[in-house]
C-alpha cells in the first residue's frame, strides 16, 4: 500500500493534497456542537447532487409531462419515491444546517477580521442556494411551483424602467410557461450546482488561509508553538480528531434525516406543500400562497411593506436588502471581542431580539395576514391586519440588529478575551 | 537587442489597452446570442393574438374567466347593486379616477369599462401576478365589516373594488389592468384589439 502511495505521489501530489485539505489542517481543539454544521452542509450538498442526478434520469422538463413524470418517479420507478423524498427533504435540511451554521458564525464572531472573505463566500453560497431551491421548486409543476415562481419572477418587474422586460427575459415568455420550466431545469441541474461547488471551494480555501475561529474567538495562529509537536498550543490536526467528531454528527444527522424521509416526508406541509400535489393551473391561483418555510421570513417582510408613490418596489427593496445586509456584517461589528462568551448584555439582547424576530417572521410568512383578524374599534390601528402590524414591527427589529450594530457593539461592556481556549 | 532598457513601456501599454478593448468588444458580441436567446421566441410572441369571446351567457352578477396571451381575463357582468358600490369606494381606493394608465383611454371612466355593467379586466394582481379571488359578498368574516364586494388577492392580501381599483395601503400599487377590447357585436367581445374608429 505504501509503495503504491509513493508511486502515485511521485506522479500526482495525492498525499500533500489530502494533508492540505483536511489531514494536516490545524484546527482549534475546542470545537463544540455548533461546529458540526459545516461538514453536514457538505454532506447534504453531496447527497443533493447524487439524488438529483438520479432524478434527472426519469424527470421530464416539459410543461405537459413534468407533473406526471414526478408522479411516475413516486409510483413506478423502483425506489424512486425514496430518491425523490431524499432530495426534497435534503433541500429543507440544507437550509436547516446552513441556518445553524450561520448562527454559529454570528454568535462566535466568525465573520470578523481576518475571516471577512470566508463570510462573504458563505453569503454567496446562501444566495446561490436560495436560487437553486427556487429553480428546483418549479420543476414538479404543481400549483405552488407555478404560482411561487410567478410571484418571485414578478418581483423583478417592480424594478423601475427595465423591470417589465427583465421579468419577460427571465421567463422567456409573457407568463410562466414551458419555456420557463425548461430553462429553470437547466439552471437547477447544471448552472447553479457548478456555481455552488466553485463557491464552496472558495469558502474553504479562504478558511484554510486564515484558519478556523472557535467558541472563544482565540486566534491560535498567534499562539506560541508547542516545542514537542510544532503546533499552536491549542491546535490539533483535523484528522483523526475532527474526522471522528464529525462522523458522530453525521450519524446523528442521518438518524433525524431518516425519520423525516420515512415517516413525515412532507413535514406537515412545510417541506412539501399540499397545493403542490395539484398540477399547475395558470388560470387559478390557489387560495393561499406561501413559499417553502426557508423563505418565509423574507416573504413576511416583503408583504409587510405597503406600496406607495404608485410603485411596489419598496417591499422588494426591503426584502433584497434584508438578505444582502449579511454581506456587510464584518464591517458593522465594532465589538472588542468576537465570541458571545465575552460579549455584554447589549449585544446579547440585540442578538436575541433578532433571532426571535426572524423566527416569528418565519411563522407569519407561512400564514395569511388575516390570521389574527383586524384591529377593532378604538384600537390605534383600526381596521389594519394585526399580523401585518406585527410584521412591520419585527422588520424594524430585524434591521436594527444590523443598522445599530456599530453603536451597540462599541457601547457593549465586554469581558476580556483569554489567550488560551477554554473547555466548556 | 532584448535588454530591459529597450522595452518601450508606452507602446506596451498601448498594445495591452488596444487588445483589451478589442477583446472586450468581442466578449460582448459573443454574449449577445446567449442573452437574446432568453427573450421570448417567435412562437411565444405569436401566441399573443387577440381572442374573441361569446358573452351572451354571462348573466347579471356572473363572472367568467377567459385566456388571453396566457393570462386569465375576467368578464364580469355587474348588477346594479354592484355598480352602486363604486361611488362609495372613491375615498378608500388609491386611484379613484384611474389616472394611472392601467386601461385604454376609452375605459378611463367611473366603471372602467366600455358598457357600464360588462367589465373586462386582466385577472392578475398588479403586485406580483397572482390571480385575485372574486369576493362579491358584503362584509364576510375574514375581510371585515367594511367590505362591499370586490377582489381579494390570496398571495399578499391586496384588495380591489368591483371596478378593479386598488385599495389604499395594500401591497399592490395600481389598479387592475383593463386590456384593449372591442365589441364585435352585442354578444361578442374581442380582447386584444381596440375599437375600430367610427
Amino acid at each position: 500500500m505504501s509503495k503504491l502511495m509513493t508511486w502515485i505521489d511521485d506522479r500526482f501530489p495525492l498525499t500533500p493534497l489530502w494533508e492540505l485539505a483536511w489531514g494536516k489542517y490545524i484546527a482549534p481543539k475546542n470545537f463544540n456542537f455548533w461546529y458540526y454544521f459545516g461538514s453536514l452542509a457538505a454532506l447534504v450538498l453531496v447527497m443533493q447532487i447524487g439524488t438529483g442526478i438520479w432524478l434527472t434520469m426519469d424527470y421530464k422538463p416539459d410543461a405537459t409531462l413534468a407533473f406526471g413524470s414526478v408522479e411516475y418517479i413516486m409510483r413506478d420507478v423502483q425506489w424512486g419515491w425514496l430518491i425523490r423524498y431524499m432530495h426534497s427533504t435534503g433541500a429543507s435540511m440544507f437550509f436547516v444546517v446552513v441556518y445553524l451554521h450561520m448562527f454559529r458564525g454570528l454568535i462566535y464572531g466568525s465573520y470578523r477580521k481576518p475571516r471577512e472573505l470566508t463570510w462573504i463566500f458563505g453569503c454567496l453560497i446562501y444566495l446561490a442556494l436560495m436560487a437553486e431551491a427556487f429553480f428546483g421548486y418549479l420543476l414538479p409543476w404543481g400549483q405552488m411551483s407555478y404560482w411561487g415562481a410567478q410571484v418571485i419572477v414578478n418581483l423583478f418587474s417592480a424594478i423601475p424602467v427595465i423591470g417589465g422586460d427583465l421579468s419577460t427575459w427571465i421567463r422567456g415568455d409573457y407568463t410562466i410557461s414551458d419555456v420557463t420550466l425548461n430553462r429553470f431545469f437547466a439552471f437547477h441541474v447544471a448552472a447553479l450546482p457548478l456555481v455552488l461547488i466553485a463557491l464552496v471551494a472558495a469558502h474553504l480555501i479562504a478558511l484554510h488561509e486564515t484558519g478556523s475561529n472557535n467558541p472563544d474567538g482565540v486566534e491560535i495562529k498567534k499562539q506560541p508553538k508547542d516545542p514537542k509537536t510544532g503546533l499552536p498550543l491549542d491546535g490539533i490536526y483535523s484528522h483523526p480528531y475532527y474526522t471522528v467528531k464529525d462522523i458522530v454528527g453525521v450519524v446523528a444527522f442521518l438518524a433525524v434525516f431518516s425519520v423525516i424521509v420515512f415517516f413525515t416526508p412532507d413535514m406537515g406541509g412545510y417541506f412539501l406543500e399540499a397545493n403542490n400535489f395539484i398540477p399547475a393551473n395558470p388560470l387559478k391561483t390557489p387560495p393561499e400562497i406561501a413559499p417553502v418555510w426557508y423563505f418565509t421570513p423574507y416573504y413576511a417582510m416583503l408583504r409587510a411593506v405597503p406600496s406607495f408613490l404608485q410603485t411596489q418596489v419598496w417591499g422588494v427593496i426591503v426584502m433584497g436588502v434584508s438578505v444582502l445586509i449579511f454581506f456587510v456584517l464584518p464591517w458593522l461589528d465594532r465589538g472588542a471581542v468576537k465570541s458571545i462568551r465575552y460579549r455584554g448584555t447589549l449585544y446579547k439582547s440585540f442578538l436575541a431580539a433578532f433571532i426571535v424576530s426572524f423566527l416569528i417572521l418565519g411563522y407569519l410568512g407561512t400564514v395569511p395576514v388575516t390570521v389574527w383578524g383586524q384591529f377593532g374599534d378604538g384600537a390605534p390601528f383600526y381596521g389594519a391586519d394585526r399580523a401585518t402590524v406585527l410584521s412591520r414591527c419585527l422588520t424594524v427589529v430585524y434591521f436594527s440588529f444590523f443598522l445599530l450594530m456599530p453603536w451597540y457593539t462599541r457601547r457593549d461592556k465586554t469581558k476580556p478575551q483569554p489567550d488560551r481556549v477554554r473547555w466548556k | 537587442m532584448g535588454s530591459e532598457a529597450a522595452v518601450n513601456n508606452g507602446k506596451r501599454r498601448f498594445l495591452i489597452g488596444a487588445t483589451s478593448v478589442v477583446g472586450g468588444i468581442g466578449v460582448i458580441g459573443a454574449a449577445t446570442p446567449f442573452v437574446m436567446s432568453l427573450f421570448p421566441s417567435e412562437r411565444a410572441k405569436a401566441a399573443g393574438a387577440p381572442v374573441e369571446i361569446d358573452i351572451s351567457k354571462v348573466e347579471s352578477g356572473m363572472k367568467i374567466n377567459v385566456e388571453w396571451r396566457g393570462k386569465v381575463c375576467w368578464v364580469l357582468n355587474r348588477t346594479p347593486a354592484m355598480l352602486a358600490t363604486l361611488p362609495k369606494m372613491d375615498s378608500r381606493v388609491a386611484d379613484p379616477k384611474s389616472d394611472v394608465p392601467q386601461q385604454p383611454t376609452y375605459c378611463k371612466n367611473e366603471t372602467r369599462s366600455i358598457k357600464p355593467a360588462m367589465w373586462i379586466a386582466v385577472g392578475i394582481c398588479t403586485h406580483l401576478g397572482c390571480s385575485p379571488t372574486f369576493r362579491p359578498e358584503m362584509a364576510p368574516a375574514d375581510l371585515g365589516p367594511e367590505w362591499l364586494g370586490g377582489f381579494f388577492c390570496p398571495c399578499h392580501q391586496s384588495k380591489f373594488d368591483l371596478a378593479g381599483r386598488v385599495f389604499k395601503g395594500v401591497p399592490a400599487p395600481t389598479n387592475l389592468v383593463i386590456p384593449p377590447h372591442r365589441y364585435a357585436s352585442d354578444t361578442k367581445v374581442v380582447i386584444g384589439e381596440d375599437p375600430k374608429p367610427a
